[in-house]
């Protein structure tokens, strides 16, 4: 049965708030993801891609290019299909790595979306933290083949490769991975703080938002709102976030890097141990997490490595600091015994043995490293990885809201409003986007509360 | 899609009810325009009744429900506009003298007549008199198979007091409709002759009248009449927790729970046990008789003991009980079957609005009723009928609720029940609506005119606001002390506006205000630039969130063939048939990735429809016959 329809949508006082629906866009956001594969050995590089309509200012804030320092207040405006040079900031103005930009604006790309690509260092860290600052400037985790659904709605691919667009999407694989990540939830011991942070962040802004919203309709029947009490729970709430999100291990991680010193006597290989390493990675940095004291296996254990040892230990006396010293014995190729080793091992956590020109034990190093603080509890490979990054892009959408919202209570701004942000830090936090927060409110409001006439 | 301003052509209208000197009580609406009978055959039937121009002047009491103060979401609500019935009754009839296309009819309607292609040609009434109408609008109430209750006791009835309507919902299920059963209740009127109000909290409307209308003619100062507070007493709980089980709920002989937000008194005082009192308020039914409405105080109790139970009530020790409280059992066809015009997708012309689609309230009702009025008169007139979209409104968000959700109590608009509150709200009410209002022929030119003139001061009055600089003064003063803001050596008006605390009548007080603006006027200036920031924020998500969520679907569409939905969301989909993808998203069990599939069949469909057709471009240009290509290249242009 035709139904025809006049639709008129618009606010007069708004001027031109008149919404054409002419031309359906089927994405409103911006998504990003890390597009290179992750879990086997680095690759050199690996790329984060953007795709949506602020590909392009979401990559404004997180890249500075190198050629002509950007004047501040200038918009980056990339030239489409010109690679440029520079690097990635986090949200603090930090450099986290340098990269190569490729954009290529809409309607030239895979997904006919504006879409920027960033070529960073291979290493996962160095990925996650750029996909980090994309993610905290605005954009939002791509699905799984996202990047290859939007090209297909947006016409790009032909009707033959449609049909396998539409098994990939089948909504079975999708539940699947929805469970997946409900288990994960479950489980997981690392993640267990960041899931149970997130399910009550969200059962208080859901109660929080009863106590409001009740107010709304039914304010003659209920007793006055208590709005210290409401702000105190937000500030609260504000501070949970920013607590999980600074100290989380692994967001930690993710911020800054293994902060790792290497500490050594002249001429035993420190710089060439430096260099193999940062082949692979380019997350060193002098700091404390993990203090590396290298020696050199052709010379053995010497006295001045017994005062520098003795100096590192006072050092970490006198800053009470408790980062593990490994022992690194290089020039390994130049040894036939290495003995004496055993007698230091109450000195030191760890001992490895590299061959730093060669390369070789370098991975038993970072293993070591990693252990020491921790990265290896955070599961390996994609998908856990993932779980855990969309529960942090959760809270960093929560956080968003909330500092919105204390905003508002600063400016103080009718109460009415302060739904509008909760509702956004509810939605964030939600189990499965796309739930229905009014129906829960007021579920709560007439559970809660003793209304109605 | 613009339509030409001309006034809407008022097709011959026939309202039929059960009985006549009681149609306009109904809790429904307007059904906008009128006209004459000729014979038996009309352009819109209208089953039931109503009208709500008639509740902006008949309204007793108004209050403004105020929220925050600073006030910003605010609903304007007339309290009860439920109006005695004789008298609304008169106000109807009395309205009715401008409109002579207007016909009323007693008849107990009992079928709906069907013809050729699903389309709706008439009625039937019990005696078996048939009229024939291109448009019927169905606004049954509570009194399809309407059976009242109370205590174990219970009558066919629509009302107390009025015969229910038998055999219509049998014929629309013969007609292949869906219904099911609601359950509402009303509490106990008492006579106001016989209450002391001396110990009670009187409750006055508000000193400045708000009004519904930015239209003057419809700002009719009356006496507002006042409304009691008194509360419940500890006899009252004691009475109540003796008689449990002679409540249907508690006894368990009735099933049905009633909707949440009208709790009984019973399910008041056992499902919170820590209450000591609960508030109830006497609201005055009409200027000229002595009926109460003992608001907050429905209950499921046997009469015998209603009366004992209002007299716990302090100041009704000694009242007498004009009619007991009720509950009522009726029909209701759920919503999904109607489309978001309210015509309903089985039958072409026949539209369902108020309480058969599952609503209660007054306002609920008033608001299905002006889309189905309107409607109904497009339809006979052959025009294309309108559409409130979720967030242009209410009522568009009351409609999209009911035709998208799978709903179990009577449905209720609440503020939280809106996405897109910061933008719906009463003060723009007029420049959200009122274009469209004239698009469609309902507003007539000099309406049109106060409306201009209104938004026109706005404007000029916001930008004088701009460029209006003080420096220093006691305007600066007062403002700095207000907001506990330093001020700025030169300020815009507009500045110290946006500070907080601070109103536009400060600048009244001061000498900056604008006389020539009325106290709405000056509202409307100080929302849109106190909170500027706010609604533009609102207004660019919703613009981006639009463009998706109002794609269409296509009817036609087979869901139970889409193997990359989950089951649930097949069968919901089929069940509901949404308009766009965005009322698709919001049936529940259709999950986002349900969507994304959806929209990855639509496109392949889309594509595999334009290779059929450049396939039979290509074969025709090549059996050289250039009408059907002309043909194909004209309902293309037609598409775009």
């Amino acid at each position: 049965m035709k139904e025809n329809t006049l639709v008129l949508n618009k606010d007069e006082r708004l001027g031109d708030g008149e919404v054409s629906c002419a031309e359906p866009v089927p994405s409103s956001s911006t998504i990003a993801a890390i597009v290179t594969s992750l879990g086997g050995p680095p690759g050199a590089v690996g790329i984060v891609r953007l795709s949506g309509p602020s590909a392009v200012s979401i990559a404004g804030e997180v890249f500075r290019p190198m050629s002509r320092k950007r004047r501040k207040g200038v918009r980056w405006w990339p030239n489409s299909h010109v690679v440029e040079y520079g690097e990635v900031l986090d949200s603090h103005g930090n450099v986290i790595d340098e990269v190569l930009v490729v954009p290529m604006l809409a309607p030239k790309s895979y997904t006919r979306e504006d879409v920027i690509e960033l070529q960073c260092h291979g290493s996962e860290v160095c990925l996650r933290r750029v996909l980090r600052a994309c993610l905290d400037a605005g954009a939002r985790l791509a699905e799984p083949d996202e990047f290859t659904i939007r090209a297909f709605l947006n016409g790009r691919l032909d009707l033959s490769q449609a049909e396998n667009v539409g098994k990939l999407v089948t909504s079975k694989s999708m539940a699947a991975a929805d469970a997946a990540l409900a288990d994960y939830r479950g489980s997981s011991i690392v993640m267990g703080g960041f899931s149970f942070m997130v399910k009550s962040l969200r059962a208080q802004c859901i109660e929080l938002l009863t106590e409001i919203e009740a107010r709304l309709d039914f304010d003659d029947e209920m007793p006055p709102l208590d709005i210290n009490l409401v702000t105190d729970r937000i500030h609260k709430m504000l501070q949970e976030v920013d607590g999980a999100l600074e100290t989380a291990n692994y967001d930690k991680l993710l911020q800054s890097g293994v902060q790792i010193a290497i500490v050594g006597r002249p001429n035993v290989g420190k710089s060439s141990l430096l260099n193999a390493w940062s082949k692979r990675s380019e997350a060193v940095a002098m700091g404390a997490d993990v203090i590396v004291m290298t020696v050199s296996a052709a010379e053995g254990w010497t006295s001045e490595d017994d005062r520098l040892l003795e100096r590192i230990h006072s050092n970490k006396i006198a800053t009470s600091s408790t980062s593990p010293v490994v022992l690194v014995v290089n020039k390994i190729d130049f040894a036939s015994s290495c003995a004496w080793v055993d007698t230091l091992s109450r000195s030191f956590r760890k001992y490895v043995f590299t061959c730093a020109v060669t390369g070789k034990g370098i991975s038993n190093l970072e293993s070591a490293v990693v252990e020491l603080v921790g990265l290896n509890k955070i599961p390996a490979g994609g998908r856990k990885w993932t779980v855990n990054q969309r529960q942090c892009e959760q809270l960093v959408r929560a956080r968003e809201a909330f500092v919105r919202l204390q905003a508002s209570i600063e400016e103080e701004i009718p109460l009415d409003f302060w739904t509008i942000d909760l509702r956004e830090a509810a939605m964030a936090l939600a189990q499965i986007s796309g739930e229905d927060i009014s129906e829960e409110v007021l579920s709560n409001i007439f559970g809660k509360f003793c209304i109605g006439k | 899609m613009r339509h030409i301003h001309s006034k809407i052509r008022v097709p011959n209208i026939l309202l039929m009810a059960i009985f006549l000197p009681c149609f306009a009580n109904s809790k429904c609406s307007p059904c906008g325009p009128t006209s004459a009978s000729q014979d038996e055959i009309y352009e819109v039937i209208v089953v039931g009744i109503q009208t709500s121009k008639v509740s902006s002047q008949r309204r007793l009491q108004k209050r403004v429900c105020v929220c925050w103060k600073p006030n910003f979401v605010r609903g304007l609500e007339a309290n009860r506009i439920k109006g005695h019935h004789v008298l609304l009754a008169k106000a109807y009839i009395e309205s009715l003298k401008g409109a002579p296309h207007l016909s009323i009819r007693e008849a107990m309607v009992t079928d709906v007549l069907v013809g050729k292609n699903d389309s709706v040609e008439g009625v039937q009434t019990f005696f078996g008199m048939k009229f024939y109408a291109p448009s019927v609008v169905l606004t049954t109430g509570t009194f399809m198979s309407g059976k009242i209750w109370v205590g174990r006791t219970s009558m066919p009835a629509g009302r107390a007091g009025e015969s229910a309507s038998h055999g219509l919902t049998e014929n629309l299920q013969k007609l292949g409709f869906e219904t099911d059963r609601l359950k509402t209740g009303t509490p106990a009127r008492v006579d106001s002759r016989t209450v002391d109000f001396s110990g009670m909290e009187p409750q006055h409307g508000d000193e400045e009248v708000g009004w519904f209308s930015f239209d003057p003619d419809y700002h009719i100062e009356r006496e507002q009449m006042c409304c009691y507070l008194t509360r419940t007493t500890k006899e009252t709980h004691q009475l109540i927790k003796d008689n449990l089980h002679e409540t249907p709920t508690y006894g368990g002989w009735v099933e049905a729970k009633g909707p949440r937000y009208c709790p009984s008194i019973e399910d008041k005082i056992v499902r919170f046990q820590d209450k000591e009192s609960h508030q109830i308020f006497l609201e005055p039914e009409g200027r000229t008789v002595p009926e109460l409405y003992v608001q907050g105080f429905s209950t499921g109790l046997p009469e015998r003991l209603q009366l004992p139970l209002l007299r716990t009530l302090p100041g009704l020790e000694n009242c007498s009980m004009l009619r007991p409280a009720y509950a009522v059992e009726y029909d209701y066809l759920p919503a999904h079957q109607c489309f978001r015009s309210l015509m309903t997708k089985k039958i072409e012309g026949l539209f369902f609005s108020g309480q058969i689609n599952g609503t209660t309230g007054y306002e609920e009702a008033a608001a299905q009723g002006i889309i189905s009025g309107i409607n109904a008169a497009r339809h006979s007139d052959g025009k294309s009928l309108i559409v409130l979209e979720r967030e242009s409104s209410y009522i568009g968000t009351l409609i999209d609720d009911l035709v998208t959700k799978d709903l179990r109590e009577p449905y209720r608009v609440l503020t939280s029940r809106s996405e897109h509150r910061l933008l719906l709200r009463s003060d723009n009410a007029d420049s959200r609506l009122t274009p469209l209002g004239r698009d469609i022929g309902l507003i007539d030119d000099v309406r049109w005119k106060i409306y201009q003139d209104k938004q026109a001061r706005i404007l000029e009055e916001k930008n004088r606001l701009k460029t209006v600089r003080i420096s220093g003064g006691d305007l600066a003063v007062e403002v700095a002390e207000v907001s506990s803001q330093p001020v700025k050596e030169s300020s815009t008006l507009e500045s110290l506006l946006k500070k907080p605390h601070v109103q536009y009548k400060l600048f009244d007080k001061h000498g900056y205000g604008n006389a020539l603006l009325s106290r709405m006027e000056k509202e409307c200036v100080e929302i849109d630039i106190k909170y500027e920031g706010f609604i533009i924020r609102q207004q660019t998500q919703l613009r981006q969130m639009a463009q998706q969520q109002h794609s269409r679907l296509p009817e036609d569409l087979d869901y139970f063939d889409m193997t990359t939905l989950s089951h649930e969301a097949r069968e919901k989909l089929s069940k509901v048939r949404p308009q766009t993808i965005g009322q698709a998203s919001r049936v529940g069990g259709v999950s986002p990735a349900d969507i994304t599939a959806l929209l990855i069949i639509l496109e392949s469909n889309r594509r595999k429809a334009k290779e059929r057709t450049q396939h039979q471009i290509i074969t025709s240009t090549l059996a050289g016959e250039n009408q059907e290509m002309s043909e194909t290249s004209r309902n293309q242009t037609i598409r775009s």
